[in-house]
């Protein structure tokens, strides 16, 4: 008989740590499906962040370092010079990416480095208890921003991939979510297509992926892919936003 | 065939020939040789460098290398280093072998760039957060600093523990003739633990995250255990002159450079002066010292510091016998005749008295 759907081999059989809702463990398991349908758990090595995906490890059957928070695109670095025919991908969160690893990942990117981020846009601290993000919306209620995010105090969200854009070592970034079927569907494409980029030695990719966090956006889970939708994707437009494939 | 360099540029070399393929680092005096020699050599030798975007990168790139097995090294000074503690904690912490040269300079804060032994207490008790230790080698010459760097690399592999190289701006740059005697590394031992890919064995995880209840005390326990062997086996230290010594210095790196002299200067003096210079810093060479102090009337410990050292001496000597201090900061080094000054204050019997204190200023 055809098995049509199953756990990847890739993705270890285990309890979730995760919250009700939460997008990190869709994200680790199309990277799990990727491995195994690619044939390349034996040749990739995975970073986990500091944050609410710091067990990513845990979920993953590959070999797998921790790095310090904000530090993956170094240690990944460091990786990468040892094993540059490996896939070396770097899983990280917005506050590990975006503030207090922000050098980390922009030198990393105009190095070019032939790595691919996983970057997990949910707008919010979720390991700490919801607080303020880098990413965090604009009027956005969080557990440091309590009368909501204002401009004056905080500033404007980062947009990471419009920022990385510009560097001229970069070669394929894209804003996708989870909210649907559908964009999960394109989610899987896109870390396809990051690993694509780094297998051709094409140099840097990242993969931005708008997820949801019910419990610190105090919503239910459906209304949390709403705001993504409604919300989350107005400030943060999904789409491809560089392809080396359409250079020149 | 020896070869005139300065010690950041034999650490450097030193570096190549232990195998050493990735290195990161970030400019700051007084260790630019280092890193301007690095720039050349790993090209040639078919290694990585990287110019890092800064301290806490260059570290995390050592992180990153030593996961995959490779030799790495990074080196910087004082407030740089100071900034490497995070990633040093974690090294320690996922039990990663690397080496980090600490080419020391005056502080606090960013101080001066003249030589200082100010880093002690940060280089021997951990210096990030957390229960850990590096292993620390202290050379006093450009040849020991080629000779320790060489060795760093096979003992951070031998204890899967980083191990700090601390020299100052003194010993950084001045030039002297040196060798590199010890045969280009080619074999190395197999780092079953290290990120290969998975390919047809379990995964390897390399971390410092326990959140299970009981399983960090573990791990813990597990270290100071290490560190215990460490302390047992990688012991090291030069005597000059102890046998029948009234005095003995002990100093490091550049003071113990000055602390030669003044043993030299002292067969003129009406008592005998003695020096033990350790050599490695940590594991601290506590049973010499111990032994010493039952035979000696005192002891004088010199640095280029507030007095940081003297605290592992007297920790030591348990109050043997009377351990006295001679120290300089802010870059400055003590002189053989300040040196000679302090043992005729602190000598404990009249035989003092009876040296001329002109014999200070023996040339």
């Amino acid at each position: 008989m055809q098995s049509l759907y199953e756990k990847p081999k890739a993705f270890i059989d285990t309890a979730t740590h995760f919250c009700p809702g939460c997008g990190h463990g869709i994200v680790l398991r199309l990277i799990a499906e990727i491995i195994d349908a690619w044939g390349i758990r034996g040749k990739t090595i995975g970073l986990a962040p500091v944050g609410c995906a710091v067990l990513a490890y845990n979920y993953l059957d590959i070999d797998m370092c921790e790095a310090a928070h904000g530090r993956p695109p170094a240690v990944a670095t460091g990786i990468k010079r040892v094993h540059p025919d490996h896939i070396v991908f770097a899983y990280q969160g917005d506050g590990d990416l975006a503030a207090i690893g922000t050098a980390e990942i922009i030198h990393a990117a105009n190095r070019g480095e032939n790595i691919t981020f996983i970057f997990v846009n949910n707008a919010v601290y979720g390991m700490t208890n919801g607080q303020m993000a880098p990413t965090t919306l604009l009027g956005q209620k969080t557990a440091t921003t309590p009368a909501g995010r204002d401009m004056a105090n905080y500033g404007h969200p980062i947009r990471v991939c419009e920022l990385l854009a510009v560097l001229d070592g970069t070669s394929y970034l894209e804003r996708v979510s989870l909210s649907s079927p559908e964009n999960i569907r394109k989610t899987k494409k896109a870390i396809e297509k990051g690993f694509k980029t780094q297998i051709e030695k094409k140099g840097f990719s990242l993969i931005e992926i708008l997820s949801p966090c019910p419990i610190y956006w105090r919503m239910d889970a459906n209304e949390a892919m709403r705001h993504i939708d409604e919300e989350m994707s107005r400030t943060f437009p999904l789409g491809v936003i560089k392809n080396w494939e359409q250079k020149n | 065939m020896k070869q005139l360099l300065t010690g950041n540029e034999a650490a450097a070399e030193a570096a190549i020939v232990a195998g050493c393929r990735y290195y990161y680092g970030y400019p700051i005096t007084p260790q630019n040789e280092l890193i301007n020699y690095m720039s050349v050599r790993m090209p040639q030798v078919g290694g990585a460098f990287i110019q890092a975007e800064s301290e806490i990168a260059a570290i995390s790139m050592v992180h990153g290398s030593a996961a995959a097995g490779g030799r790495t090294m990074t080196s910087s000074s004082s407030p740089g280093i100071s900034l490497k503690q995070e990633g040093i904690s974690y090294l320690a912490g996922s039990e990663l072998p690397c080496v980090i040269v600490n080419i020391q300079r005056g502080g606090p804060g960013l101080g001066d760039i003249s030589a200082s032994q100010a880093d002690y207490f940060q280089a021997v008790k951990g210096g990030g957060h957390g229960d850990y230790h590096t292993i620390v080698l202290a050379p006093s010459s450009v040849q020991e600093m080629a000779d320790l760097v060489y060795d760093a690399f096979d003992l951070a592999d031998k204890y899967r523990n980083p191990v700090m190289v601390l020299g100052d701006a003194q010993v950084g740059q001045l030039m002297e003739p040196v060798e590199f005697h010890k045969k280009l590394k080619k074999n190395f031992p197999q780092k079953a633990w290290s990120l290969t890919g998975a390919e047809g064995r379990k995964r390897n995880i390399i971390k410092s995250f326990y959140p299970v209840k009981g399983q960090l005390e573990e791990f813990n326990a597990h270290l100071q255990r290490k560190y215990k062997t460490i302390e047992e086996h990688e012991v090291r230290y030069e005597a000059v002159n102890i046998h029948k010594a009234d005095v003995i210095l002990v100093a490091y790196g550049t003071s113990a450079r000055v602390c030669r002299e003044v043993v030299k200067k002292s067969r003129q003096l009406e008592f005998r002066v003695g020096l033990i210079r350790p050599i490695t810093l940590w594991p601290f060479p506590k049973e010499i010292i111990r032994k010493i102090s039952e035979k000696v009337r005192c002891i004088l410990t010199v640095e280029m510091s507030a007095g940081q050292m003297v605290e592992d001496v007297r920790l030591t000597v348990e109050g043997r016998c009377p351990v006295h201090f001679y120290g300089r900061t802010g870059g400055g080094v003590p002189t053989s005749s300040e040196v000679i000054k302090k043992i005729v204050e602190i000598v404990p019997d009249n035989r003092a008295a009876n040296t001329l204190l002109h014999l200070a200023e023996v040339r």
